[in-house]
């Protein structure tokens, strides 16, 4: 579904991504972990089109996506919620979700629009918050809204960016349910995460970077018990 | 169509046959006054439709009207008027795209000060080229055209600028330069092709621009590049849509009304301080009303409504 081929990323000297390659197959959720500032963010902004890589091949399906602008590659099935969440203030929560699903990979209008997005709002659980004002909804729903804003478009691969980032306990349980009921349905994800019970959790699959390099990969279980990961976690013994 | 469009544009088409009968009233001050309200709704509007939602200040509003002037006072001795229109909307439109692709990638205080230079480099293009190749430094546009016919015409576009508005607002592209204006980068990350929506309403408004400044040059007979270049005319533009209020189709409407009787006795009893009153107006209206009459008349009204309910 998703291949990625010796992908290098720089900014002025600093080399974010290095060479970095991994493949993603339907139906699979990938966690993509590492300490802070190993590169996960950048891979992230690499697939959808926000960053273009220096060197390397991304394809998602037989299409190659890393020469394409962002909104082609939305409309080519990718979707993504942010690191930092991002609503659109002067509008409705119906209609932050609504726009997902006209420009993107699925093209709803006129009252198929409104239904399908009400839908995807009972999806996350806030579908009785429809005609609030995007700004005055708490940060879970900030975030619940972001990612039925990224399902309407029915996406081939889903990126979530530390989605359950700033969630208190209760709340992050119910969104690793939530991403839990999206594995179900069969999606195709992507999630960075520092919260490694999710990781846990949810992931059949695991690639960890460090210093913008793949240093492991494989089931979750395996990996966060690999030296490597473990030492560029906590550090070396002698450090 | 809904009840409330029906409504609206029943009220539309009422007030613009009342404003159509001016001429038969009045050809002297106040038919003056009614073509520079005409003119200036028409550019305000157009102004708004792609500044409003966008965020993108531009100053460019000179260059257009100029070049849709110039575009008359050259030809309109060689070709029928009408020709010279269409001609004027058509290089209206190519300019605006040719500066839409070059400019929207940069955005801010660049954007603004791009648009700005561009019609200070076409007036001196122009003077240049009128002073090296002709003998005067302006060109004289004598027609049969009375200032009751610029007039209606000006209202018709007006008419033409609203019905697009309108269209525009309840299609794909209107949700698109919402969300642009919202968040540019979720804008991109849901599939909207950014630059295009934005490119298609500044050639909208630069092609209404241009035709504005075509329609107006027979009203002057002599035409000069400081008259059809004036970077008073992108200012004032800006001003009467955002104290307007530019979030609303009939926003800038509002603002250009009071704005120009207001300018018209600023004018008359201060000649020589009217570029000082105009910044201290756009200093006043910025500070205090960010969203313009509209948004002031909105949000009272709101307020007494949620006081009663």
């Amino acid at each position: 579904m998703l291949e990625v081929r010796d992908v290098t990323k720089s900014f002025s000297g600093l080399v974010a991504v290095d060479g970095l390659s991994f493949d993603l197959a339907a139906g699979q959720i990938m966690g993509l972990i590492g300490p802070n500032g190993s590169g996960k963010t950048t891979v992230m902004n690499l697939l959808s089109g926000e960053l273009k890589a220096n060197t390397g091949q991304i394809h998602l399906g037989n299409r190659e996506i890393s020469k394409l602008p962002a909104h082609a590659i939305a409309r080519q099935g990718l979707a993504r919620t942010f690191q930092i969440v991002r609503i659109l203030p002067a509008m409705t929560v119906l209609e932050n979700v609504a726009v997902g699903g006209v420009f993107g990979h699925a093209r709803y209008w006129g009252p198929g629009l409104e239904t399908r997005a009400l839908e995807m709002l009972a999806r996350v659980g806030i579908r009785h918050l429809s005609q609030t004002p995007a700004t005055a909804l708490t940060y879970i729903d900030q975030k619940r809204m972001e990612l039925a804003r990224a399902l309407i478009s029915d996406p081939e691969v889903l990126l979530l960016d530390e989605w359950l980032a700033g969630l208190n306990p209760t709340e992050l349980t119910d969104g690793i349910s939530l991403i839990g009921e999206l594995r179900t349905e069969g999606r195709t994800i992507i999630i960075v995460e520092h919260v490694m019970d999710a990781i846990r959790s949810l992931c059949d699959h695991c690639v960890v970077m460090n210093s913008g390099r793949k240093i492991a990969e494989g089931a979750p279980a395996v990996v966060l018990s690999d030296r490597a990961v473990i030492s560029a976690y906590l550090g070396d013994d002698d450090a | 169509m809904s009840g409330t469009d029906k409504r609206n544009f029943a009220l539309a088409a009422m007030a613009l046959a009342m404003a159509a009968l001016l001429p038969l009233f009045d050809t002297g001050y106040w038919l003056a006054l009614g073509v520079s309200l005409a003119m200036y709704g028409v550019l305000a509007t157009s102004w708004a439709m792609f500044s409003g939602p966008t965020h993108y200040i531009s100053l460019a509003t000179a260059a257009f009207f100029g070049t849709g002037m110039y575009i008359v006072g050259g030809g309109v001795e060689i070709l029928p008027f009408p020709v010279l229109v269409v001609i004027a909307a058509v290089a209206g439109a190519a300019l605006a795209v040719l500066v839409g692709l070059t400019t929207m990638r940069i955005s801010g205080v660049y954007f603004v000060i791009f648009t700005l230079g561009l019609a200070e480099l076409i007036r001196q293009v122009v003077t240049w080229v009128q002073t090296t190749m002709g003998s005067s430094s302006g060109l004289y546009v004598l027609t049969e055209i009375t200032e009751s016919m610029i007039y209606w015409q000006l209202l018709l576009l007006l008419a033409v600028v609203y019905l697009v508005g309108w269209r525009i607002n309840r299609s794909r592209l209107g949700l698109a330069l919402r969300v642009i204006g919202n968040d540019e980068t979720v804008a991109a990350h849901v599939g909207i092709n950014t630059a295009k929506a934005k490119v298609i309403l500044f050639v909208i408004s630069g092609t209404v621009a241009s035709v504005t400044g075509a329609l107006l040059a027979p009203r002057w007979t002599y035409v000069e590049p400081t008259i059809a270049f004036s970077p008073m005319i992108s200012f004032q533009v800006v001003i009467m849509a955002l104290l307007g209020g530019v979030h609303r189709l009939w926003g800038p409407l509002c603002g250009v009304i009071p704005f120009m009787l207001l300018w018209d006795l600023i004018s008359a009893q201060f000649p020589n301080q009217t570029t000082l009153l105009l910044g201290v107006a756009f200093l006043l209206i910025v500070y205090l009303i960010p969203n313009g009459v509209v948004g002031l008349i909105e949000s009272r009204l709101k307020r007494r409504s949620s006081g009663n309910g």
